[in-house]
């Protein structure tokens, strides 16, 4: 698999691929028949039309003043983003993934035009953002896990006002775009309830529904489904398909949740130190990484280590708790059948690996890169 | 014209989400009643040592008392206002979420102190004044054109006061924390728009300092326009000047803040 440094001979594939799997209307123009070869071709990427958002050679250099003494300061230079290349096609949903602190924010930032890049070229949508960030404003959608843009003190409905004014939406298209979200979001009972008495996950939908209400062409997601429980997170993940295959609304999603990109995007890509590790399909991913999952059981006692077939193995033990290791790839219902016919099973469960787990693994498969990584690194 | 919808409406937000804190609201006219009393009984001591200090006659002074308690939370004279949200804002990084909107930052938080204001004349200031006025001997004109004029007098003084807190909130950015700049402001604005004296008793040189500073603007010159003390023109310009100052000059920081906003939750 290739893991290179830039958005190589892998990702021209993938890229094309996922625009040929959108089901939405036409937005590139031309004929229908020949609207699907035409997406193909400029979803490859490379300076044409069809890139939607797209970075060549960005990079974003801060200075920072640390104080090293009595009036003494040390000028540091830090590359957040280094040399970062790469394009998303309109429609694409591409997961943007990296260890905290990698650049995946700052990209984020240039992307949404509030910091300007030190060096290179980035468009979206054929716009410069930090020359034109209003204008872009109104082509995109934003919402963060950590962060609401919702108005704490007042109902959901008024947030939904002031949006309907700050983005200047004609009055028919925010009715129906209301009516359309808070149908799909299951938002009804919600709209007059003071958005601080929502829960985590009733307040990410809210947002949700927010950043949308414009009909923005590309919506980027940062950790949107982080400290939702399991359905909360099942339904934003399922509008968030919907919005994929219906409406063909680009997405750069950031995530720490593998499933996110797992069930969304058909495109990953990692970032670390601001470098582009590996561009592809999250299969790729997984096989750089040579993931594993976990498998914990509880017996009804304490034992010896059970006898697991290879390529699982026991890596811990603690009392009546044992945890197993086996590839991500492998199903892992013959060695839980297995356990459960051998051994006094009382519980289990099945942890999946982390991203950052995967990226360390990639890390170690290729120390020799990793290791002559210049030091200029964040701290 | 988008914009000309947009900051209307964030100041009926701001208006109303000062309105849903109702008990709090409560609270603040008790206290602003109980200081009023305290401070009423101590300038009638006053102004029976000196009386006409600083060209007030009893009455007046004790109604100048009742303004700065009407006044008070309206014109966050002691800070208090939506600086402390920015601050927290841009401590946390959320400052981000702000600058993404197709909006401009100064007018959008303008729009919202101006709502939280308005409120604050209604819910915080009409109570303390009444109760003034039906308990004590107070200079209240009976002209409906002093009541205008001294109305017309509020606006630039709430846009002073917005101003002053903006230029202290932006100061986070490079603070990091606005614990000590929201300390300053409070000093500062009890000393300097004149809630303990009235800036007209400040005596000498300091009193042509502080009478020639953005605080002035806020309290003093209405209570003056109210209390026939001063034309209102005049009280108009000196205001619109600060308040176009401080304006110009939160622009000015702003876009040197924003600059550095990366430095948060990067």
């Amino acid at each position: 698999m290739a893991v290179d440094g830039g958005p190589g001979g892998a990702a021209d594939g993938i890229t094309g691929g996922a625009a040929g799997g959108r089901t939405g209307d036409g937005a590139v123009g031309g004929p229908e028949g020949a609207a699907s070869a035409v997406r193909g071709d400029a979803a490859r990427g490379g300076p044409s039309d069809g890139a939607f958002i797209e970075l060549d050679r960005v990079e974003k250099v801060f200075d920072v003043r640390r104080r090293t003494g009595f009036l003494k300061r040390e000028r540091r230079r830090v590359r957040a983003v280094d040399d970062l290349s790469f394009t998303v096609a309109r429609g694409e949903t591409v997961g943007y993934i990296g260890p905290n602190g990698a650049g995946k924010s700052t990209t984020i930032k240039m992307l949404t035009g509030i910091l300007t890049p030190s060096g290179g070229r980035l468009r979206v949508a054929g716009i410069e953002p930090s020359r034109e960030r209003t204008r872009l404003a109104q082509r995109i959608g934003v919402v963060f896990g950590q962060r609401t843009t919702l108005w704490w003190d007042l109902p959901l409905v008024d947030s939904y006002r002031l949006m309907h004014r700050m983005y200047r939406i004609p009055d028919a298209r925010y009715r129906a775009n209301l009516d359309r979200l808070v149908e799909h979001l299951d938002l009804g009972p919600l709209l007059d309830t003071p958005v601080r008495q929502l829960s985590l996950g009733q307040r990410m939908r809210g947002d949700i529904a927010a950043a949308l209400l414009h009909d923005p062409e590309v919506l980027y997601l940062d950790e949107p489904t982080i400290g939702l429980d399991v359905i909360s997170k099942a339904r934003v993940r399922d509008f968030l398909r919907e919005l994929r295959d219906e409406r063909g609304t680009t997405v750069l999603l950031t995530t720490h949740d593998l499933q996110d990109i797992e069930q969304l995007c058909s495109r990953v890509m990692v970032i670390d130190h601001g470098r582009l590790m590996y561009d592809g399909p999250l299969a790729g991913l997984h096989e750089a990484g040579e993931s594993e999952r976990i498998l914990v059981v509880d017996l009804d006692r304490e034992l010896p280590p059970v006898d697991a077939p290879a390529p699982a193995r026991v890596v811990k033990v603690e009392g009546p708790r044992q945890w197993l290791a086996f590839p991500s790839s492998v199903s892992a219902a013959p060695l839980v059948a297995r356990i459960a016919a051998e051994y006094p099973l009382v519980d289990l469960s099945v942890r999946e690996p982390d991203i950052e787990a995967v990226i360390a693994r990639m890390y170690a498969g290729q120390g020799n890169r990793a290791a002559s990584r210049p030091p200029t690194s964040i701290a | 014209m988008g914009a000309g919808r947009l900051y209307p409406a964030v100041a009926v937000g701001g208006f109303r989400r000062y309105a849903t804190y109702r008990a709090a609201t409560a609270a603040g006219v008790f206290t602003n009643t109980v200081f009023g009393l305290i401070l009423v009984y101590t300038y009638l001591a006053l102004w029976d040592e000196k009386p006409h200090l600083g060209g007030y006659d009893q009455a007046q002074a004790v109604t100048y008392v009742w303004l700065g308690q009407a006044l008070y939370s309206t014109l966050a004279l002691q800070g208090g206002g939506v600086e402390k949200e920015l601050m927290a804002r841009i401590r946390t990084g959320e400052i981000a979420v702000d600058l993404y909107r197709p909006a401009d930052l100064q007018l959008w938080w303008l729009a919202s102190d101006m709502g939280r204001a308005v409120f604050q004349i209604l819910g915080r200031g009409v109570v303390p004044f009444v109760f003034g006025a039906l308990v004590f001997d107070m200079a209240v004109p009976d002209d409906p054109f002093a009541w205008a004029a001294f109305a017309v007098a509020l606006l630039p003084a709430m846009v002073v006061s917005f101003g002053i807190r903006y230029l202290a909130a932006l100061s986070v950015f490079w603070l990091m924390d606005g614990t000590g700049v929201s300390q300053a402001v409070m000093v500062l604005g009890i000393f300097c728009s004149g809630m303990v004296l009235p800036l007209n008793a400040f005596p000498g040189v300091l009193g042509d300092i502080v009478r020639a500073l953005p605080w002035a603007a806020q309290l003093q010159m209405p209570a003056d326009v109210l209390l026939g003390r001063t034309a209102p023109v005049a009280a108009y310009a000196f205001q619109a000047a600060w308040a176009v100052a401080l304006l110009a000059a939160g622009r000015l920081v702003q876009a040197a803040a924003t600059r550095r906003v990366v430095v948060q939750g990067g």
